[in-house]
């Protein structure tokens, strides 16, 4: 057990943290209901190099003895490279269209997540995890992550007041947190849960996202601004601690005992532009 | 909390004061229009204890939302008028009574299940089973409601599971097989989805008929069966002793 940290919300959500958990119960759960997790990732223009890694990595330790859709949605398939999966583990390919900037590639995610759903993945999935694809696994993620809607604390401010997340502070935007208010800052880098909530979460996100450019404004963090308005309204059933979004160029403090999952440290000039 | 365990190894909550903020599970009740049912046995003489029950019950039970009180006896007309708070109902429903009492305990399971097939399943979505014999000094609140529910029996939180009261004898179907067990869970507040529940009463009961046709009765009759199936079907949330105690500890 943990006594130096939260391990559950006000709304009775547990956080996970390595000691919480024991896997063996979980899998004996978890393995018999024969689920398959979806997993989507964007990887558009010069992102496609991250995708061999994420998925070698991913193969190694995301949710291993499940079965396990990998959706690339990427402008650039011929770039995608050929990685070997285990048995009951499929990739698919989404072409989607590339836009003109970082940031509206970053909020557009929502939009396309959300039809591909509709389209495709809710018919092939039970859980779906929305994933940054510039990232490593680097120990275990599994069926303790499931969860109807499941939110990730963002690395930088797990340990910081309030005051201090930068949640999108204008209330002319639709993602507006005022002071005061708040559980969490999560990461926009991980979310997910059952299929038909990651429906309900992008699509809500996507109007929230289409209402701030009609008015002209973009949230301070694009759509993970959005992504906490949401789930300050919509609480999540689970909440995965910083050992599930961690940061390479972080230095590991003594609560984060396990780096499951970490994006990876690169130039963001170069591959922005 | 730190001086307790708040998440059980599958990572159930564990419900403790100080764990969780009302306002916040009330909003998230409401939302979602939900109706729990509370069921109880007044049988023989535990009529005395009904209006103590109900006065309580109405005050800390899920206050502010409807409640549904099943109240079986076998004494209809022994029930005083009982005053119930506007949000909530009374049905009060007859039943037979048994020479021994560990019979009517052990028949509860299975009237529960079948009333929850031909009438609370369509009345509400949450239904808890409580001892008559209990009173509510604090609030009991939604965050009670998940989908299975135990509480963690108040005698046995603080001992190591092997001197846990398990049934062992491996001829009884409530056996648990030395070592094993994760709390020891009381008999007298449990519930969840009606769905849950019906599962649970329904295996439990088959678990009593199946020792009576093999001469044997479990240690703690009904509680043991219930311990044996929440060793096999975890539960999604667990009450800590605060919302099931006993005054002579």
């Amino acid at each position: 057990r943990r006594q130096d940290v939260l391990t559950i919300t006000p709304w009775l959500a547990p956080i996970i943290w390595e000691g919480t958990f024991n896997s063996e119960i979980l899998d004996g759960a978890y393995r018999p209901l024969n689920l398959t997790i979806g997993v989507t990732a964007f990887a558009i223009g010069k992102y496609t190099r991250f995708v061999g890694r994420f998925l070698e990595s991913a193969e190694k330790h995301f949710m291993k003895g499940y079965r396990v859709n990998y959706y690339i949605f990427t402008d650039n398939p011929e770039t995608i490279p050929n990685v070997q999966l285990q048995p009951g583990r499929r990739f698919v390919i989404v072409p989607i269209k590339k836009y003109p900037s970082w940031q509206a590639i970053s909020m557009r995610r929502m939009e396309a997540i959300n039809k591909h759903i509709a389209e495709t993945s809710h018919q092939e999935v039970d859980y779906l995890f929305c994933l940054d694809i510039d990232m490593v696994f680097y120990n275990s993620w599994g069926p303790e992550t499931l969860g109807d809607t499941v939110a990730a604390i963002h690395p930088g401010y797990f340990n910081v007041p309030r005051s201090q997340f930068p949640y999108e502070r204008r209330s002319s935007s639709a993602a507006y947190i005022p002071d005061g208010e708040g559980d969490f800052y999560y990461g926009g880098a991980v979310f997910g849960g059952l299929v038909k909530k990651v429906y309900e979460f992008t699509r809500t996100c996507h109007m929230t996202i289409l209402t701030d450019k009609a008015n002209e404004i973009m949230a301070a963090w694009q759509e993970e601004s959005h992504l906490n308005r949401y789930f300050l309204s919509h609480k999540p059933s689970k909440v995965l601690s910083p050992e599930y979004l961690w940061d390479d160029r972080k230095p590991k403090p003594p609560e984060i005992h396990l780096i499951r999952f970490s994006k990876v440290d690169k130039n963001y000039k170069e591959i922005r532009d | 909390r730190r001086d307790v365990l708040v998440l059980t190894p599958w990572l159930a909550p564990i419900v403790w004061e100080g764990t969780f903020n009302r306002d916040i599970l009330n909003a998230q009740y409401m939302q979602k229009n939900l109706v729990t049912g509370v069921a109880t046995f007044a049988v023989k003489k535990y009529w005395f204890f009904v209006q103590g029950f109900m006065s309580s019950a109405n005050k800390y039970f899920l206050a502010g939302h409807q409640v549904n009180f099943y109240l079986f006896t076998d004494n209809p007309d022994h029930i005083s008028h009982l005053q119930m708070a506007p949000e909530n109902n009374l049905f009060v429903i007859p039943v037979q009574n048994h020479s021994h009492w560990q019979d009517i305990s052990m028949s509860r399971m299975d009237i529960i299940r079948r009333y929850i097939h031909s009438q609370f399943q369509y009345e509400v979505d949450y239904l808890y089973y409580i001892d008559i014999d209990v009173q509510l000094f604090e609030h009991i609140g939604v965050e009670i409601i998940d989908a299975l529910v135990a509480t963690i029996s108040p005698w046995q939180y603080t001992t190591r599971r092997d001197s846990k009261p398990y049934e062992t004898r491996t001829e009884s179907q409530a056996a648990i097989p030395k070592g094993e067990g994760d709390f020891y869970y009381t008999a007298s507040f449990y519930g969840g989805s009606v769905a849950e529940v019906y599962k649970l009463t329904r295996a439990c009961f088959k678990g009593v008929m199946e020792d009576r046709e093999n001469g044997i009765e479990a240690r703690w009759h009904d509680e043991s069966h219930l311990n044996r199936y929440l060793l096999y079907h975890k539960p999604t949330r667990l009450l800590s002793p605060e919302y099931y105690w006993d005054e002579e500890l």
